[in-house]
């Protein structure tokens, strides 16, 4: 009797362009980008680094709400979004903020998802993507029915959905894998395994060595990708999107990664389930580290570049906040109209209720 | 008029829109060559392909999130599950999913779908295929639910689901399917939210939803023998409700009786009751409302129990009976 199980994750050796010190270690994969695309790639992950700092500063003076950190992620989100072209549709977890952000999402906007303001969730004409979903798992089974969607309609595009290292424990993970790989429809499937389900550590989730492995129950592809290394992430969703396009069905991909903060800023203590250890083991990980490195290596950043972002991104902070609070409070009426295409006589009742009282 | 079955009536709604309407596809499970646990789709692969007609894996979850994510890129697509029951498994896509998604992103999201799916008892199907579950959904806002009774209003009724932008849950009865009765050739719409009076009478007012609207009209056949007149108020539509028609006939008739297949604990007969309570139609009330609904049992497998387990035309005539022996009287 053959067994399987054995060595399984051999075929999911996780894939890396450059190291740690910032090196080119597999020369083969470089993607074909340009100096100003390296750049911007930079640009955006240092920009995204203070949004995540100044959000959790903004949501400790109460001025946001809901807020999930998203540092030692950038690499993650970034790579793979800035895979992507406009017409390609993102369902986002609710950590995955900045994918929007880079998608065209206005950032007063993401300010005001975060504050529960509709307006938040009113995606602009053109950016293609849902709000971040909140339930876990539940946007996988969607990013089926979207790029089945847009198999039929003849687009050249894909769905790309984003859960954590937790969410591979739903039922939707597989279900939704497997049904896009039923209909091979173009859908990419992104688990960022920051290693926690809030407190569980990855181990003690599945007895999978990889989550990369997952793809091989639905017959798709799956590839394991060093999520602190953009340059990868970048390789191997452009790579993943050229097969979606050209009908060769989805694809798994698993970034390694870690969030070096809480779960989300709602009280959890991140000191509580991991050790200072590992927390140090991965910074040395960093992806803006390397980045710049290598940037500096091939003489295309300097302090003073990485500064002019800092400021940048904190003068659009300022002015985004400011949009955001001079939005007009939601009314009931509103949320009431929001309900149904059509208002039921019992809402049309509610409607001439609260009409009355916010005439007042 | 031309006469075919309820089932029929079913197909042909689908069958009209998808000629006219590229966006529309259904999905589900064995709904291609197999035509569909009861037939419902038979015939509509060899005419739409496999592409419009898409068969599934066994996999509800995945059948509601890929209706809604398709659905919110434009397409309009009408999901079978091959049994109400199984809506618990795809219960978070259509609750926390489907129904919310319009309000959440402040109206610029729409989930046009229609999830059919057959329910009730008398199939000899058992605990886990024979549940009317239907109350469960009305009461998740941004649902619509349906429930017709007869080939006309279900081929209306389907047609306005389809037309329709938000999220419709539209419940067939599996004894229905094949019931006959007259059925345009052409297109036609039945509002949601429109209730019908399936027998006119004066006595009493007997609500009934899906096959207990037949059950109701039987039940009034024999009391007219007795020379009581009983009026039967089809709503057709849960949500939204039309109350004012329901209103309006216990006026007429001061007596209520509500009837559905459905456990009467927390069952849709409640919100009717209590919707006539709260009524102008509570002051002309002669009888307490009466509720005639299923035990308080899974729906059993022994064909005497399964009837037993649910209201059948003579527990129809004792409630009614009962409800014309009750008088309200005022204490001093």
């Amino acid at each position: 009797m053959k067994r399987t199980i054995e060595n399984v994750e051999s075929q999911f050796e996780m894939f890396q362009i450059i190291n740690e010190d910032g090196e080119i270690v597999n020369q083969e994969a470089m993607p074909n980008l340009s100096d100003e695309e390296l750049k911007e790639l930079m640009h955006r992950m240092v920009y995204t680094r203070i949004l995540d700092q100044r959000s959790i500063a903004l949501n400790r003076q109460g001025r946001l709400g809901f807020y999930a950190p998203t540092a030692g992620q950038e690499a993650s989100q970034l790579g793979s979004q800035f895979a992507l072209e406009k017409d390609d549709f993102i369902l986002p977890g609710y950590r995955d903020v900045p994918q929007l952000i880079w998608h065209g999402l206005p950032l007063y906007q993401a300010f005001l998802f975060s504050r529960g303001h509709f307006h938040g969730n009113q995606m602009p004409e053109g950016v293609n993507a849902l709000s971040p979903q909140i339930i876990i798992g539940a946007q996988i089974t969607q990013a089926a029915g979207v790029a089945l969607g847009m198999k039929k309609r003849g687009k050249k595009a894909v769905a790309i959905t984003y859960t954590g290292d937790g969410g591979t424990s739903q039922g939707d993970f597989y279900e939704g894998m497997n049904f896009a790989g039923a209909y091979q429809a173009p859908a990419i499937f992104v688990v960022q395994n920051n290693r926690f389900a809030i407190s569980v550590p990855v181990e003690k989730q599945t007895a999978a060595q990889t989550l990369a492995q997952k793809a091989v129950a639905a017959g798709i592809e799956g590839i394991q990708v060093d999520g602190m290394d953009v340059l990868a992430v970048y390789a191997a969703t452009k790579d993943a999107r050229e097969r979606g396009i050209n009908g060769e069905g989805p694809t798994l991909i698993e970034t390694l990664t870690y969030r070096y903060g809480p779960h989300t800023m709602a009280g959890d203590d991140p000191t509580r389930y991991r050790t200072d250890d590992l927390d140090n083991e991965w910074e040395k990980k960093d992806p803006l580290v390397r980045f710049r490195k290598f940037l500096e290596g091939k003489g295309l950043w300097s302090e003073d570049e990485e500064n002019k972002v800092i400021d940048q991104a904190k003068e659009e902070i300022k002015a985004a906040i400011k949009k955001a609070d001079e939005q007009p409070k939601q009314k009931v009426t509103d949320l009431i109209s929001y309900m149904y295409e059509e208002l039921p006589s019992n809402l049309k009742e509610q409607m001439e209720e609260y009409k009355e009282k916010e005439s007042k | 008029m031309r006469e075919i079955t309820y089932l029929e009536a079913v197909r042909e709604a689908m069958s009209q829109e998808m000629r006219e309407n590229k966006d529309v596809f259904i999905l589900g499970e064995d709904i291609g060559v197999y035509g569909g646990a009861f037939g419902v789709t038979r015939g509509m692969i060899e005419e739409f392909g496999p592409e419009r007609v898409r068969n599934t894996p066994i996999s509800e979850s995945a059948i509601a999130g890929t209706a809604i994510g398709a659905a919110l890129t434009g397409m309009r697509p009408i999901l079978e599950l091959q049994f109400s029951d199984f809506i618990t498994i795809s219960m978070d896509q259509i609750v926390n999913q489907a129904a919310k998604l319009r309000y959440m992103y402040g109206g610029k999201g729409k989930v046009p779908m229609v999830l059919r799916t057959p329910a009730g008892s008398g199939t000899g199907a058992a605990a886990q295929h024979s549940q009317s579950l239907e109350a469960w959904m009305t009461h998740i806002p941004g649902l619509k639910v349906v429930q017709p009774s007869t080939a006309y209003d279900v081929k209306g009724l389907l047609k306005a689901a389809m037309d329709d932008d938000n999220p419709v849950i539209f419940y067939e009865h599996k004894l229905l399917y094949k019931t006959k009765g007259d059925v345009p050739e052409e297109q036609y719409s039945i509002p949601l939210g429109k209730a019908d009076i399936k027998r006119e009478g004066t006595d009493v007012t007997i609500v009934a939803t899906a096959i207990m609207v037949h059950k109701a009209l039987e039940a009034a056949a024999e009391l007219d023998k007795e020379g009581i007149s009983i009026e039967v108020v089809d709503p057709r539509t849960l949500v939204p409700l039309d109350t004012d028609t329901i209103v309006e006939s216990v006026k007429k008739t001061s007596r209520l009786v509500v009837v559905h297949e459905a456990v009467k604990r927390g069952g849709y007969g409640g919100e009717i009751a209590s919707a006539i309570a709260e009524s102008d139609a509570f002051d002309y009330l002669d009888a307490p409302i009466k509720r005639v609904g299923g035990k308080a049992v899974p729906i059993p497998y022994n064909p005497e129990l399964e009837k037993a387990a649910v209201p059948q035309v003579p527990d129809i005539i004792e409630a009614v009976k009962e409800t014309l022996n009750k008088r309200i009287t005022t204490h001093a």
